[in-house]
């Protein structure tokens, strides 16, 4: 083949490469910038583009400016039991007292927040967290932390390649040796030599029909991680957010801050009643997500459910004031996109694939993988939210885990010698693989390919399950993977989004097979993951996660492992959840 | 990805630019039109039935990210944020950005932009470490600046820019919003009245306010950014009493920063 001699490999060397520019991705960035090694930043988009922006509740840290009784134990004890204790301990432990710190860093390179009256980071409420505790900034937050990232790292002397996207981890001697990589603006690949990766990948819930995630949360990091050997975990944890946009179709999924209820805004359903009294009558609308999201799907289900099959939510008791200085930008979504003024009338809601827990299994200290060389932080990584994800804790994670991760990848090329370079005949194999979709004259077209993908996910391994239909979503699945060997895209490397499409759903149909494998071993219903023919939290899956590995072969491997039990100490922290989900902790 | 069969009650024919940096054309695309569809929905079908190599940068869809910047009929606009019932039975001609070059199709190399971002010097530079006492006014008088999502709608319409293409000298509105956001943080106390007035040129800017205009997220760019940093310029290098007195305070200063001759602009 002589694919390599047609398009130009331009070969570059850092001693951590950076795949993800969101927050994690940045955040670790800085760390190993100030650690003073060269680190390259690579991003499937433009800088200030990753989902981060869309972040718009808060960032979860126990600062208690708004309620005195509030610390990092309480947001321990919320977290873990809305992870509903398989999450993994430590990884709590680290979020939950490093966050507030992590958070006053942000304010010393530029971001503000909103204030108290007397003058400190303001806190509100938020689904299942025990006191006002999500730091923010008017209903912007994660922009305002993504922002204050790029920002500070645009002046660290770290290089970042725009819209350039990985398709390959090199492995030599069983340790990371480099990446290539495809640059959209010039068609051109780009071979990375490099002593340690972090991936700060973030999701895959392009997976499903109905997601507020963008184009880029096809979670090819993921499948890059497993297939250079690294193990996942708690697959079938997926988040579906409660409240979506339903209609018009055009952003069915897209993103309603739980910031509106936290805020105050109420659920109803057609009947005119505030149904959440059925679910959860101590929380409400503030239960966690899990609740909500079912909530509202079996209110659909009794039939009543609104014209477009969700509920109403409800905030204009609180007055257009408040709502245009506290949600602004969701009301202008609304206004701009569904003609509703959300300070006259209720908004159309319903879940929509939102937040992966599962993931890649890192140390928690280091956040290394099962493969030397290889760090992973923030959606990418699993074991923090455990079976549910609280709100508020994602945009902590990204700084926390951001920032440990760049620590760990730096102190291990620190020390690591410089791997061998990466052969020609390899970089040449890869290359010939990823135009194989160009070189088809015909095929399937990549865009059915993936609608097709989406129905499946959708209907077989969505918000609710069952062991036949995850069986059924399987072997569809495995029809829709052969078809995916035929996928014929026009044009060239420049710019080409059919052909980007076609490389990423290879890391969709592998993890949508994950999830579906994941989903059937865990014959039990647990925070997100909810089988109809197990409805029961069963106290023998509290003691274990589902992990994945995948053979040489490319075939993958559904186990268990032990969740991490807490330590004594943190068990303590716990004890007042005596007698609540806790079977799953030993030695209580 | 919007179905035909989600019902539809007519079609909308859209002429896309297609094409590179030295030469396209548009091309005529047949869209079946849904309730409440925008511009990016009609493209993405296209993409899906039509052009699967149509090249258009886009993420949150949302109008909170600024990727998905073109020109409709001849209007910078975000393509998630424009409804195609806006424009009822008239053609839809959509465009890349006109001031940026054409990498392919609807995509521009805005890097132009970032590379001015590195520029900004000096960075956020508070004199006390956090936390921070503040109130919420002073976060408020901030907040504007900070709702800027780089989409470059207001780059694109600068004349100064577009017109005029003088790159070299002025950074244009966008930036200006960055300078103005880290002037007007109540922490910070680096000063960028040197760099405003030199290689930031925000003298070039004669305040048509046509960056305000096409802000998406309705950010008074013209009053409350540039002019206020035009304010801090002549206070410095063009107030005589200031002047005087700057001279006075701090003689040797004066020679420092050499203020260029005002043109005539």
């Amino acid at each position: 083949m002589n694919a390599a001699r047609k398009y130009a490999v331009e070969s570059l060397s850092y001693d951590v490469l950076v795949i993800g520019a969101g927050g994690a991705g940045l955040r670790a960035a800085v760390a190993i910038s100030d650690a003073g090694l060269s680190v390259g930043v690579v991003s499937k988009s433009l800088l200030g583009k990753a989902h981060t922006v869309m972040a718009e509740g808060g960032v979860a840290a126990a600062m208690a400016h708004v309620d005195a009784d509030d610390n990092w134990e309480v947001h321990f004890r919320d977290t873990m039991k809305s992870g509903h204790f398989i999450n993994n301990a430590r990884m709590v432990e680290l979020l939950t007292t490093e966050a507030p710190e992590r958070v006053l860093e942000l304010e010393s390179w530029g971001a503000v927040f909103d204030r108290t009256p007397e003058g400190d980071i303001m806190q509100r409420a938020f689904g299942a967290h025990s006191y006002r505790r999500l730091c923010h900034v008017g209903d912007h937050t994660g922009k305002e932390l993504l922002r204050t990232l790029q920002n500070r790292v645009t002046h660290l002397g770290v290089t970042f390649y725009p819209e350039v996207i990985v398709t390959r981890l090199f492995l030599i001697d069983g340790r990371i040796a480099g990446a290539l990589a495809y640059q959209r603006r010039d068609g051109h690949f780009l071979l990375f030599q490099t002593r340690a990766v972090v991936l700060a990948t973030g999701g895959w819930g392009r997976l499903y029909a109905t997601s507020s995630n963008s184009w880029e949360s096809t979670g090819d990091g993921t499948a890059l991680a497993v297939t250079a050997g690294a193990t996942l975990s708690d697959m079938e944890m997926v988040q579906f957010h409660p409240t979506g946009m339903v209609w018009p179709p055009g952003v069915r999924g897209l993103l309603v801050t739980e910031g509106v209820r936290g805020e105050g805004g109420v659920l109803v359903n057609a009947e005119g009643r505030r149904f959440m009294a059925d679910y959860d009558a101590e929380r409400m609308e503030l239960s966690s997500r899990d609740v909500v999201a079912r909530a509202i799907y079996r209110e659909v289900q009794a039939g009543r459910g609104t014209p477009h099959g969700g509920a109403w939510l409800d905030i204009t008791a609180r007055g257009s004031d408040f709502i245009n200085r506290k949600l602004p930008s969701m009301r202008a979504q609304f206004l701009a996109l569904a003609d509703v003024d959300i300070t006259r009338q209720p908004m159309e809601v319903a879940p929509t694939c939102h937040y992966m827990m599962g993931g890649v299994r890192v140390d928690p200290d280091t956040c290394t993988t099962a493969v030397p060389g290889l760090f992973a932080a923030g959606e990418v990584a699993a074991g923090l939210h455990g079976a549910n994800r609280l709100g508020g804790n994602s945009l902590a994670d990204l700084l926390v885990f951001g920032k440990r991760s760049g620590e760990g990848a730096a102190a291990f090329a620190r020390q690591a010698p410089s791997p061998p370079a990466v052969s020609t005949r390899q970089v040449q194999a890869e290359i010939d693989r990823v135009l194989k979709p160009l070189e088809r004259v015909d095929g399937p077209s990549p865009y059915q390919l993936h609608s097709d993908l989406q129905q499946l996910m959708s209907h077989h391994a969505g918000l609710a399950r069952t062991g036949s239909a995850l069986s059924e979503g399987l072997y569809h699945l495995l029809e829709l993977r052969e078809q995916a060997r035929h996928l014929a895209v026009p044009g060239g490397t420049l710019y080409n989004p059919g052909w980007n499409l076609a490389l990423d759903l290879d890391a969709l149909l592998l993890l949508g097979e994950a999830i579906i494998d994941s989903a059937l071993e865990r014959t039990e219903s647990r925070g997100a993951h909810f089988r109809e023919d197990c409805p029961a939290e069963d106290p023998a899956w509290a003691q274990v996660n589902v992990v994945i590995t995948q053979d040489e072969e490319g075939a993958l491997h559904v186990g268990t492992a032990p969740v991490v039990p807490p330590g004594p100490r943190l068990q303590h922290i716990l004890s007042p959840l005596d007698g609540q989900s806790t079977a799953g902790r030993t030695g209580s | 990805m919007i179905e035909a069969s989600a019902g539809h009650d007519r079609e909308q024919v859209l002429y896309v630019y297609r094409g590179d940096s030295d030469h396209g054309q548009e091309v005529a695309y047949r869209v079946p039109v849904v309730p409440g569809m925008v511009v990016l929905d009609a493209l993405h079908f296209i993409q899906a039935h039509q052009a699967p190599d149509l090249a258009v940068r886009w993420n949150c869809k949302a109008a909170h990210c600024g990727s998905c910047s073109a020109e409709i009929n001849g209007q910078p606009r975000l393509l998630c944020k424009t409804r195609l019932d806006e424009y009822g039975a008239d053609d839809l001609h959509v465009q890349p950005l006109h001031t940026f070059p054409v990498i392919r199709d609807l995509v521009t190399d805005v890097s132009w932009n970032y590379e001015r971002a590195q520029d900004l010097v000096p960075a956020f530079h508070p004199d006390e470490s956090p936390p921070f006492h503040l109130q919420q006014w002073e976060v408020d008088r901030v907040e504007e600046f900070h709702r800027c999502i780089e989409c470059f709608l207001c780059q694109d319409a600068c004349h100064v820019l577009r017109e005029h293409g003088l790159f070299g000298q002025y950074w244009g509105p966008q930036l200006m919003v960055r300078v103005a956001e880290l002037e007007m943080h109540p922490m910070d106390t680096g000063n960028r009245t040197a760099l405003l007035h030199g290689a930031a040129g925000v003298g070039l800017c004669n305040v048509t306010h046509c960056c305000s205009d096409v802000c998406p997220e309705g950010i008074e760019i013209t009053h409350n950014a540039i002019i206020p940093l035009k304010e801090r310029v002549a206070d410095q290098y063009y107030d005589p009493v200031g002047e005087w007195l700057h001279k006075l305070i701090r003689p040797k200063a004066k020679s420092a920063v050499p203020a260029p001759a005002i043109q005539d602009r």
